[in-house]
């Protein structure tokens, strides 16, 4: 028994002793198409590994941050005095035919309903879709909208940005209600919003996309400010 | 310094540019170069991956044969990068949120491969470190420098929102070289990114020439007075 563990043993040293003669002439285990082979999966292995590992270690981290940067964008149309309630926690996901799956955001201030916030993507833009988070009152009202992100030409169509210009503060306090369908459209197209100087294109898409939300809320209302089906 | 790092020094910075000089990597450059900011981030972010890559690639040169070095060198560029940008994007997020865009844009940075393969695969790792930081930084000042002459005359400004990249501290940076200018358009666009680099590059040449023939006429007086 004690033969066959030695024997066993020596094979191994010898196997080792082979392994290790190979490695010291890399210039011919280089040339070797199944040396090479191996190389490529154990590489393609190796990178997997490390970017999973990687991936381990911030996901938590990363997943916190992106939290927090969505507060921000809510609290940015929700005024505080709104709300007491964990925005964050209290979302529901709304099947529509245009929007798609749209994540509603619900303000709540002592248990009741006030406003609603959700992000919707306006198309039409100069440079691909334009991301937009607006919040309306329990009513319809329009509380304020901005732009979370687009590609619009600097200097023109960025004027949407607050940074930039006042211009998208103007939705405020509008409604389905104030505002009749036609007048949805920028002074150039005879509706009531202004377009800027050489861009009609940006905020044509903007009015279009705010349009859009508020038929949105108006399709879905009684699903989204009914007490009944809110919750935690 | 010992003579070859300076060599290596002279040749990431000024001789051997990435962009002056070997006119690659145009494609980060011109996208992202529309204000000084956003061109040192680029850069700086440029240069870690750049150290990093060219490190890793050299402490395993011998074990990588030639017929495949290129899809080694691809997998691991890729695996740097995408690291990098994970870990940026859970513990420096602000400096993600102005960068995030742009590293992604790395991975497409053929200035990364092309050292790998013509130094780093051929040299110790620590002068590939060395190669890598001083190319990077070469690259860095090119982004810069056209970053800031597109914003100067696109904008008017200099190193807006530099304080998004690099914290309060650097606010000061952030100056107005033109007051109540209206702007022009072009240089913030894509055309003129390539119109200031071909006068950049133009540029570039013209110093080489003078040195040169201030070198020569130098020698020659050597020479005479000899």
């Amino acid at each position: 028994m004690s033969s066959a563990a030695e024997n066993l043993k020596a094979e191994a040293a010898g196997r080792w002793a082979r392994l290790r003669r190979r490695f010291d002439d890399l210039e011919t285990l280089r040339q070797r198409l199944d040396y090479q082979t191996w190389l490529l999966a154990a590489v393609g292995l190796l990178a997997s590994l490390f970017l999973g590992l990687g991936d381990l270690a911030t996901r938590g981290a990363i997943g916190r941050r992106q939290a927090e940067d969505m507060l921000a964008t809510l609290e940015q149309v929700l005024p505080p005095d709104l709300h007491d309630n964990d925005l964050l926690r209290d979302v529901k996901t709304v099947a529509d035919t245009v929007l798609g799956e749209t994540q509603v955001y619900t303000a709540r201030k002592g248990g009741e309903i006030t406003s609603v916030a959700f992000k919707l993507s306006a198309t039409g833009g100069y440079s691909g879709p334009i991301a937009l988070v607006m919040g309306l009152k329990a009513d319809g009202t329009v509380l304020g909208v901005r732009v979370v992100a687009h590609a619009e030409t600097p200097g023109l169509g960025d004027k949407i940005e607050t940074a930039k210009s006042d211009w998208i503060l103007s939705f405020a306090g509008r409604s389905l209600d104030n505002t009749p369908d036609e007048r949805w459209r920028v002074k150039k197209d005879g509706g009531d919003f202004d377009q800027f100087a050489g861009a009609t294109i940006t905020p044509r898409a903007v009015v279009g996309g705010v349009f859009k939300g508020l038929q949105f809320f108006r399709r879905h209302r009684a699903e989204l400010v009914s007490p009944a089906t809110g919750g935690q | 310094m010992n003579p070859e790092f300076r060599k290596i020094t002279r040749d990431g910075l000024w001789d051997n540019n990435i962009v002056f000089s070997q006119s690659i990597g145009l494609c980060p450059l011109l996208a992202v170069t529309g204000t000084a900011t956003n061109g040192l981030g680029m850069g700086l972010a440029t240069a870690a991956v750049m150290v990093v890559c060219n490190a890793l690639i050299s402490w395993v040169r011998a074990l990588i044969p030639l017929e495949v070095r290129i899809p080694v060198f691809v997998a691991l560029i890729a695996m740097v990068v995408t690291l990098v940008d994970m870990m940026m994007n859970a513990w420096l997020h602000e400096m993600h949120k102005v960068l995030g865009l742009f590293i992604p844009l790395i991975v497409t940075n053929c200035a990364i491969l092309g050292r790998a393969e013509a130094y780093a695969s051929r040299h110790p790792v620590a002068h590939a470190a060395m190669d890598g930081l001083m190319m990077g930084l070469g690259f860095t000042l090119a982004l810069v420098v056209l970053g800031a002459v597109r914003e100067a005359l696109g904008a008017g400004t200099l190193f807006a929102s530099a304080r998004l990249l690099m914290g309060d501290s650097f606010a000061w940076l952030e100056t107005t070289v033109i007051q109540d200018y209206r702007g022009f358009l072009l240089m913030a666009l894509p055309p003129g990114g390539f119109l200031m680099l071909g006068f950049l590059l133009a540029g570039k040449k013209l110093i080489d020439k003078r040195l040169a023939a201030r070198q020569r006429r130098t020698i020659a007086v050597g020479e005479t007075l000899a």
